[in-house]
């Protein structure tokens, strides 16, 4: 393989050589992707979660009203990330079965999942979740009803602001409403390979 | 005279295929435009940006490609060069071979479609299984995408329903979210059992190492989640210099692609899954392939190697709305396809020097491209190469142009033609007995020639 790696640098260097000038790396100023339809908010959450709403996501800020979302759309089995399960088992009463270990073999019968996310964009309504901090890839994913707890000052204002703070985590996912796709006649459908339903719940 | 390939497809193409493709296009391209003029001030500003890094990129590929390598393997992923299609499939599967590996789940990746590489695997007995909702419809089909983005853009769920009916997913029901959790059911087993994940990249970024992937259906994530072992095939000309030039790119990509502010999964990979995650790849492989794209860039089309196939150009092309994908017999269709492929097929090119004539030159798909590469001028480029090496191709159904250039190059003679010209429209000219021009006449209808009226109306602005 490395005469193929010489093969294509050597025919990299022989198609720039004849260039005379090259295209120089252009400076751009970050406002320039601020959306103008979004007002500076000093409530990031507020705006968050205005623009989850936006793209079908769904914004929580009381675990009680989690609850009840899980009731209501009778998701009684789920997985629990262990490190935040204490904080939230008392709210749910016994109807409900957590599990605080992802089984692989059993992936379809986690109604939902309940995991960490890292962070959050405001002004797209995007949840950032990291491989570090969230304590299983497939709980996060392949449950109907993802929730991704989240704490206020994580949120980040817009892309830019993210993109600068990136952690050193080999697997950043930023997640913008729930799954979907318009392969079939282009007709939007929720919920193809991941969750269904994406919620962010505020603690 | 033969008449051009794209045009015999396109008279064979049913009458409601062309309409639907005519339609998503089109509302696609409004929604996009709409979207990006309402929520950014400047959004041709952005795209000539967008433009001039990824020309940048271009050039400096001889610096950042060894640049990025580094950083990958300092991440922990392995780094394998493939100089051709045939180099990269092996390197996928020895690859596999290395790990006893026999099933593969894939994320969409053009450069996969690019070099065949499913129906090689399938040859040495491994399943690669395509996971995007569309490409899966594609593969139990044995069909090809006929849109980058919307690779069954041509298929309606009648046939859909048909496919899924014959390859045992369930009695025949076309009811788009019935398709939908069938294709979801029998996927996540194919996660849970495969040896490989193999993604593409939308991005790479030399600065961090960072393989930056966007899907809206969250196969990526399944296959980066579920398998022990990821595989990325990029084009070589896929890298940005930044983090923060993501920024730009990811808001242009998902806008121009699918009207989205931001694609629903955005990831950053930049290596194996860390020591306390349960899941996910404990082994990653970056592939790139050249395939074609060094000679691309050494040639006078270098630009089109910007391209971050959003399909823009296609959705606004009146040529794609017509003759939909197949037409263009090759993995890239479209105005984008019209210019790459050719290019790609290197001593084939003779094959394909059609394609940069199914253009009308309007210049809507510059006016589209998020990275703002000038389609026409490229087209026009590769139209004067098809002529200089004489490619018989390109040739079929052209016209003899010779009389116009001389009437075009002389004012008094055009203007004593025009003076009679009128009379044209009372003529058959299907019926005139010169063979091209009927061939021409075929699939185009002439406007009513009105003789000099724009002469006319210019001499009028002119003296107010
Ligand atoms: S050429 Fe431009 S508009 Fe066409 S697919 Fe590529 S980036 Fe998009």
């Amino acid at each position: 393989m490395s005469s193929d790696r010489d093969t294509i640098l050597a025919r990299v260097h022989g198609a720039l050589a004849p260039l005379a000038e090259r295209a120089p790396l252009p400076e751009w100023d970050l406002e320039l992707v601020h959306m103008r339809t979004i007002q500076p908010a000093t409530d990031l959450w507020a705006l968050f979660a205005e623009r989850l709403k936006l793209v079908n996501g769904t914004p929580l800020s009381a675990v009680a009203d989690l609850v009840a979302l899980l009731e209501q759309g009778r998701w009684r089995r789920g997985y629990c990330d262990p490190a935040l399960w204490p904080q939230f088992k008392d709210a749910f009463p016994a109807i409900f079965t957590v599990e605080t270990a992802f089984d692989r073999t059993r992936v379809d019968d986690y109604d939902f999942g309940i995991t960490a996310a890292t962070g959050a964009i405001a002004e797209t309504g995007t949840l950032v979740l990291t491989d570090q901090g969230t304590s299983s890839r497939l709980a996060a994913l392949a449950p109907w009803v993802h929730v991704a707890v989240l704490r206020r000052e994580q949120i980040h204002a817009d892309i830019s602001a993210a993109l600068a703070v990136m952690p050193a985590d080999p697997n950043i996912v930023w997640v913008t409403g729930p799954s979907k796709t318009a392969d079939v006649e282009g007709i939007l459908i929720e919920g193809v390979h991941g969750p269904g339903v994406q919620v962010a719940l505020l603690v | 005279m033969a008449k051009q390939l794209i045009d015999q497809f396109a008279a064979t193409l049913p009458a409601d295929k062309r309409a639907s493709v005519y339609q998503s296009t089109k509302s696609t391209h409004e929604k996009r435009t709409k979207m990006l003029f309402d929520q950014f001030a400047e959004p041709n500003r952005l795209r000539a940006l967008a433009g001039e890094i990824k020309q940048h990129v271009l050039e400096h590929l001889d610096t950042l490609l060894p640049a990025v390598e580094a950083k990958l393997q300092a991440n922990g992923a392995r780094v394998h060069w493939a100089a051709t299609a045939e180099a990269a499939c092996t390197a996928v599967l020895r690859i596999m071979q290395a790990r006893g590996a026999t099933k593969m789940v894939k994320a969409k990746t053009m450069v996969s479609e690019e070099i065949a590489l499913a129906p090689f695997l399938e040859k040495h007995g491994i399943e690669a299984l395509e996971t995007d909702l569309g490409e899966f419809i594609v593969q139990i089909d044995h069909d090809h995408p006929s849109h980058i983005v919307r690779p069954i853009i041509h298929k309606n769920r009648r046939e859909i329903a048909t496919s899924f009916e014959r390859h045992g997913l369930g009695a025949y029901n076309d009811d788009p979210q019935t398709i939908t959790r069938r294709a979801r059911q029998f996927l996540r087993q194919k996660y849970l059992q495969a040896d490989v994940g193999l993604t593409g990249a939308n991005f790479v970024s030399a600065e961090s190492g960072r393989i930056v992937l966007v899907t809206n259906e969250g196969n990526s994530r399944f296959s980066l989640a579920a398998p022990p072992c990821h595989i990325v095939l990029v084009g070589i000309e896929k890298l940005v210099p930044r983090d923060r030039d993501l920024g730009l790119l990811l808001n242009l990509l998902a806008r121009s692609a699918t009207a989205q502010q931001l694609t629903v999964y955005t990831e950053f990979i930049s290596g194996p899954k860390s020591a306390a995650q349960p899941d996910g790849p404990e082994e990653m492989h970056v592939i790139f392939v050249d395939n074609g794209r060094t000679e691309v860039l050494a040639s006078e089309c270098r630009e089109i190697l910007r391209c971050i196939r959003c399909g823009a150009c296609m959705n606004v092309c009146p040529v794609y709305r017509q003759v939909s994908g197949h037409a263009y017999r090759s993995v890239y269709p479209g105005p984008v396809g019209a210019v790459l492929s050719p290019l790609l097929a290197g001593k084939k090119f003779p094959e394909l020097a059609d394609l940069p004539k199914a253009s009308s030159l309007c210049g809507a798909c510059h006016e589209v491209c998020p990275v703002n590469i000038p389609i026409p001028d490229l087209l026009l480029r590769l139209r004067d190469k098809a002529k200089r090496e004489g490619a018989r191709r390109a040739a079929a159904g052209t016209p003899p142009m010779g009389a116009w250039a001389l009437l075009a190059s002389q004012p008094a003679a055009w203007k004593a033609a025009l003076f009679g010209s009128k009379i044209i429209n009372y003529l058959p000219t299907k019926l005139l007995p010169v063979p091209p021009l009927r061939a021409w006449e075929d699939t185009r209808a002439l406007p009513e020639m009105r003789g000099g009226e724009f002469r006319k109306w210019m001499k009028g602005r002119k003296k107010s």
